[in-house]
């Protein structure tokens, strides 16, 4: 199976099972370089994709909780390499589709040459690269796509309708929805205009569409499943890693059997 | 080497292209949620800079709010002790103190244009703050400040006239805590309110189309320096000097001068207290490409592509990244860049001061100590220097430095 298919395969099984598909977020190497793949696995096990954050020291599009990891991971010496030397070495490798969400520079510093081959050795299914618009991405995405590699895209509620259509006919793996104008881990309602977005972005779109940004609870998974083919969750898993607690009822709580 | 620039020089005029690269420069590199504001933005300026209203507007202000034409002053003692035709484009006279102001104001009147409701803007010295402060003020418009905690203590005789002229400053305790940190946090803020917000960026960086708009902003100081110095004397300059932290002031100097062979372009950077990654602010002089804040240009990164935190006794030069014309212009060897450290930087403040003055801003004496140096190694050459700030909001750190030794 070609990795850059599997995302969407992944998330259409879930869908398949009569439930919201879940995209589990963390910093890599936070809160420590030695819990890191204990961490993933254990994000992995209830995650139908997960998306690794690669640090970065300007994260622009990120709120407080991920600046604070990342900013931390970086402080602890974790690299690009140093990722994907840990996911070569993952044991056992996860079902679950792995995607690294990077800022662009941390990807230019280590080559967008050798790029691809080092993220398919490594086992990554994809690459979700915010600060990357559609009209700057072609050198990325054809050099990703050659070792069958995605790059997700993103689109956001200020995004026109013919833009839209342009985003989504290029797409792979799925469409990530930015669910409101503004950073990454302020909780959001999810009001009647928002669920009319993602309906929007939902018909656009011919691959699944995961809304992600501010995710924090049932209720939201809840209502935003009933347009959308799964959720990310980012800064609130990222919260519970940092306090050093297991993330799996938290995990299950959004999208599993209510308890 | 320069009678032939013509033949071997690319059409500067011709950059940035559609795609807001110059040469392989430039670029927008933004989250999504921006790509529709900037494509807004990029038609505002293609509407307006042009716009016979607009211009007629901004003509008129710059003239009689913000102080317009700046005067070009001959440094008679300066000339005499270095030996060379010394020439000073003062844009410390302009309203709130430097060249600032010529865009803060211009970017202002276009987002009122644009329908913005409320205007936003990073500082690093506090100039552009204050600028922005000014102009929001002056047309009515809410604003509010980024500033990184370090440069709010470094600078705050500027914190407080931001806030004398009804500006909200926040202080930015992310990050590096300086100019850095405060453009990542308005670009923050933008990114939640993109259609009601006006980001006015300080310098000639940032996604397309402000590296342009920026440089046709400030383009009014090398246009007004260009027509002074042939009337005052008698001919072009054979140097122009500027500092470059983003690189706004440079490149308003050195546009208008960009295809007139005979005249070198000298960039001057902040060299802070050495060579090291993380003692200087140098981007051009030491620094590799990379994406920051929206544009491709030099940076001073790690090989991972990390940011550098940088030093330079200055704040508004205290900047990891420069603007992609810049970039531009060393790839092809039009201009050059060198490097001024602190300690030099402080000296030529008080040879200036002492023998013109005339109090520099710690910025613009990166300025003199490069064309200092240039009339060292050309005796008798004419020098422009684009005398961008003055330095009364360098007092506290002027207090703790020359002046404590001075005692």
């Amino acid at each position: 199976m070609a990795s850059h298919e599997s995302i969407s395969i992944a998330i259409n099984a879930a869908r398949a099972k009569g439930r919201t598909a879940l995209v589990g977020f963390l910093t890599a190497g936070f809160p420590s370089r030695a819990t890191f793949r204990k961490n993933l696995l254990a994000v992995a096990q209830c995650c139908d994709v997960v998306e690794i954050g690669v640090p970065f020291s300007d994260p622009m599009a990120d709120g407080t909780t991920i600046q604070r990891a990342s900013a931390a991971a970086l402080l602890d010496g974790v690299t690009l390499p140093w990722i994907l030397d840990e996911l070569r070495a993952l044991q056992p490798r996860t079902g679950a589709p792995l995607l690294l969400m990077s800022y662009l520079n941390p990807l230019l510093a280590f080559g967008l040459d050798l790029l691809p081959q080092a993220a398919h050795a490594a086992g990554v299914s994809g690459f979700i690269v915010p600060d990357l618009p559609y009209e700057e991405s072609d050198d990325l995405k054809t050099a990703l796509n050659e070792a069958k590699i995605a790059l997700v895209q993103m689109v956001t509620p200020v995004t026109q309708e013919d833009r839209l259509k342009k985003l989504c006919a290029g797409a792979q793996g799925f469409i990530y929805a930015v669910t409101m104008t503004g950073t990454t881990g302020k909780a959001v309602d999810v009001p009647d205009d928002a669920l009319e977005y993602m309906q929007r972005v939902k018909r656009a779109a011919s691959i699944p569409v995961c809304a992600g940004f501010g995710i924090r609870s049932r209720a939201q998974v809840d209502r935003l499943g009933a347009c959308v083919d799964g959720v990310i969750v980012g800064s609130a898993l990222v919260e519970i890693l940092e306090r050093n607690e297991d993330p799996q009822p938290f995990l299950k709580s959004l999208v599993g059997e209510p308890v | 080497m320069n009678t032939q620039l013509k033949t071997t020089m690319p059409d500067f005029n011709a950059y940035p292209d559609a795609r807001g690269r110059f040469g392989s420069f430039g670029g927008r590199y933004v989250p999504e949620t921006l790509v529709p504001a900037l494509d807004r933005l990029q038609e505002g300026v293609r509407r307006y800079l042009v716009d016979a209203d607009f211009q007629a507007e901004l003509v008129s202000e710059l003239k009689t709010w913000a102080g317009r034409p700046t005067p070009l002053t001959r440094a008679h003692t300066l000339s005499k002790r270095w030996g060379a035709e010394v020439w000073l484009k003062r844009e410390d006279m302009a309203h709130t103190g430097a060249h600032k102001i010529n865009n803060a104001l211009g970017q202002t009147l276009l987002a009122k244009r644009l329908g913005a409701k409320r205007i936003i803007a990073e500082t690093g010295a506090g100039q552009h703050g204050v600028a922005s402060a000014a102009a929001a003020a002056r047309m009515g418009m809410p604003c509010v400040i980024y500033m990184g905690a370090v440069d709010v203590e470094r600078q705050s005789p500027n914190v407080g006239r931001m806030r004398l002229m009804g500006a909200e400053v926040v202080s930015v305790t992310s990050g590096d805590k300086t100019l850095r940190a405060a453009i990542d946090e308005a670009l923050r803020d933008w990114v939640s309110d993109p259609n009601g917000t006006y980001y006015s960026l300080g310098s000639a960086l940032g996604p397309h189309p402000y590296p342009y708009l920026v440089r046709e902003l400030q383009s009014v100081i090398g246009k007004e320096a260009r027509a002074q110095i042939q009337l005052q004397a008698g001919g072009l300059p054979d140097v122009a000097v500027a500092c470059v932290g983003g690189g706004s002031n440079a490149i308003g100097l050195f546009h208008p001068f960009v295809n007139d062979a005979g005249v070198q372009l000298l960039g001057i950077e902040a060299g802070g207290r050495g060579s090291g990654l993380g003692d200087n602010a140098a981007t051009l002089t030491f620094g590799s490409p990379g994406v920051l804040h929206g544009t491709y240009s030099m940076l001073l990164q790690d090989k991972f592509g990390q940011v550098q935190e940088t030093h330079s006794v200055s704040a508004g030069l205290d900047y990891p990244g420069v603007g992609p014309e810049h970039a531009l212009l060393q790839s092809c060897g039009r201009a050059t860049y060198e490097s001024a450290n602190d300690e030099e930087t402080l000296e030529a403040l008080m040879e200036c001061a002492k023998y013109e003055g005339i109090l520099s801003a710690i910025e613009t004496a990166h300025a003199l100590v490069g064309a200092r140096r240039y009339a060292r190694a050309n005796p008798g050459s004419r020098i422009l220097i684009g005398f961008s700030g003055r330095g009364d909001k360098d007092m506290p750190i002027l207090q703790r430095t020359v002046l404590k030794d001075l005692l």
